[in-house]
């Protein structure tokens, strides 16, 4: 019983969103897609975030976050993760439930630009951030340069980790973590990925990062 | 996970205030030991109160040493150039713990308050003497190679399982604590951590509903001289098998100050002092280390599969000292 040595090959949840004629670069735009968001009221302030966010809740509340650039007004009880917002609440469902205790980074997302696990945040804690998930890299039908990069270098096989890898890339980028493969390396441990595609994830990153010579 | 009342408080007086109105309360820093603990109903506090935005922040350079927020996150911390450049081995702590994401969500009071890896205490079908005090200690005769050799009682042989409080005990960090009533104390981590002894359930000194405000470190030769390695199943994204945290004042090759403490091998981040004092005097030389090192073990009480920590720690140790020896 080692419960901090998170296996990804020991089986885990299949990959739910497969694309219908199995190509993997479809799979990648529909988990890229754009939604048809609600226009919502202007964000509110730091300051009258605390103001309004210090009352004692209990049991369903309104909650409103800021999602790939789109308000979302949600009533949430105070235990829903990030995560199961995302996925059950505003059916962004790139984002990927893995293991759900921090342990293999499938549900990486960006909050305020860094990255974190969205499976150990509480979604009542990111209002007045902004939350930017895998579906909110590409500009319309142009793909973000880390989405672009894994499709060109085959930087995944069955896909299941990749939101998570992509999202954990290009917060590794803008780190600077990627002086080399050892750095990239390190500075990515925090995405399992059951299938392997190590290399071909490296050298994606090494590429956007501008280190690479481009093949893989 | 079990429903609960949440609040987020804007002062330390809200925060303990609500602790005060409900015992039950619990303070969420970065959720990363909290929220996964809940979700093994292994804690069910009734309310969570966010203490993410009290003013507990800064890392900056005082006349006596470092000061580092609570609120500070693990990856700013690990990353900033006079933590990095004076003591060095606070940053590799930091560095070489978890993933770059939860760096990014732990805070430094919750990275301190974090709770042992043993597996029964995480999985509620087994009794545990920590978690449910008096219900017996499966891991005795069970699986315990990530278990401790030092500090064990019959009660309870789980290890503290994190970096940065081994690298904070070797350098003598201070904590500055709140009370739920207000008052300011401070503690030496020396002090802070608890053996299980008959009541492992009681992790800390910790009062209830205090709250950690800063940790101070005093700046000193062993400190700018110190570092923290850590020896792992697999490269990162691992908890310790065993660590070391060393610092060590060497002049004209005599060492004139130590500092020793050693990680995942006790139920308590471990300060080796009679090892320190060993050294202090000496040659910086293999043979003195290897000298220090099986002083730091001497007392190992080692369990079924865990008898090579006992080796490997010392391995580590001696290897850590040479390290900062150059
Ligand atoms: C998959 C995984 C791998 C990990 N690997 C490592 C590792 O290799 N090395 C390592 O050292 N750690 C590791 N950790 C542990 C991690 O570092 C801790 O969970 C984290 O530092 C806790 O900080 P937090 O802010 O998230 O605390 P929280 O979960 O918010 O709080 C933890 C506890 O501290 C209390 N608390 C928090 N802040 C304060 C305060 N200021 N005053 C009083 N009480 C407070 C809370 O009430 C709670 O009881 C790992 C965790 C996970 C999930
Ligand atoms: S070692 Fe401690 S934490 Fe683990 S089962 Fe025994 S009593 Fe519980
Ligand atoms: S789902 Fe595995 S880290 Fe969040
Ligand atoms: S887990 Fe299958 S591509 Fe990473």
């Amino acid at each position: 019983m080692h419960p901090d040595t998170f296996d990804p090959t020991a089986g885990g949840p299949p990959p739910e969103q497969r694309p219908d004629d199995g190509s993997r670069r479809t799979f990648i735009k529909q988990a890229s897609g754009i939604l048809g968001l609600a226009v919502a009221p202007p964000f509110i302030s730091q300051a009258e975030k605390l103001a309004a966010y210090t009352g004692k809740v209990e049991g369903a509340t309104e909650m409103k976050l800021k999602v790939n650039g789109s308000i979302r007004t949600l009533r949430l009880e105070p235990r829903v993760t990030l995560l199961d917002a995302l996925r059950e609440n505003l059916n962004l469902t790139g984002s990927k439930k893995g293991c759900d205790q921090g342990q293999c980074g499938a549900c990486t997302v960006l909050v305020d630009g860094r990255r974190v696990n969205s499976c150990l945040t509480l979604a009542i804690t990111t209002q007045g951030k902004e939350i930017t998930t895998i579906e909110g890299l590409a500009k319309g039908e142009e793909l973000h340069p880390m989405q672009a990069a894994f499709l060109k270098h085959d930087g995944f096989q069955c896909g299941y980790c990749t939101p998570g890898q992509i999202c954990s890339a290009v917060a590794c980028v803008q780190e600077g973590h990627t002086k080399n493969d050892a750095e990239i390396r390190e500075w990515m441990s925090g995405n399992l990925c059951r299938c392997g595609a190590y290399p071909n994830i490296v050298a994606a990153i090494k590429e956007v990062a501008g280190k690479g010579d481009g093949k893989s | 996970m079990n429903n609960f009342a949440f609040q987020t408080a804007a002062s330390a007086k809200q925060a303990t205030g609500a602790f005060r109105d409900d015992k039950q309360a619990a303070y969420l820093a970065g959720g990363t030991t909290l929220l996964d603990l809940m979700k093994l109903n292994v804690l069910q506090p009734s309310q969570l109160v966010d203490i993410n935005s009290l003013p507990y922040r800064g890392i900056t350079e005082t006349p006596d040493g470092l000061r580092i927020g609570a609120m500070e996150r693990m990856s700013d911390v690990g990353e900033n150039a006079l933590v990095m450049q004076q003591y060095p081995a606070i940053s590799e702590s930091l560095l070489l713990a978890a993933s770059p994401q939860l760096r990014n969500m732990a805070s430094i009071g919750g990275n301190l308050l974090q709770r042992t890896r043993c597996g029964y205490f995480r999985d509620t079908a087994f009794p545990c003497n920590k978690r449910q005090p008096g219900s017996g200690c499966p891991a005795i005769n069970g699986e315990n190679r990530n278990h401790a050799i030092l500090g064990t009682s019959d009660q309870c042989i789980a290890t503290y399982p994190g970096d940065l409080a081994v690298a904070l005990i070797a350098l003598d960090a201070v904590l500055h604590l709140e009370s739920a009533k207000g008052k300011a104390r401070r503690v030496p981590l020396l002090d802070f951590y608890l053996t299980p002894g008959n009541t492992p359930q009681r992790e800390t000194t910790l009062e209830p509903g205090e709250l950690i405000t800063a940790v101070t470190v005093p700046a000193a030769e062993h400190a700018r001289k110190s570092k923290y390695l850590k020896v792992r199943d697999r490269a990162s994204y691992a908890f310790a098998l065993v660590s070391a945290a060393v610092g060590l004042d060497v002049q004209g090759g005599t060492i004139r100050s130590a500092r020793v403490a050693l990680g995942s091998v006790g139920t308590k981040p471990w300060r080796a002092q009679a090892a320190e004092q060993l050294l202090v005097g000496k040659a910086a030389t293999e043979a003195n280390f290897r000298a220090a090192a099986a002083l730091a073990l001497q007392g190992a009480r080692p369990h079924k599969h865990n008898a090579f920590k006992v080796e490997l720690a010392q391995n580590t140790l001696v290897r850590a000292l040479q390290d900062v020896a150059g």
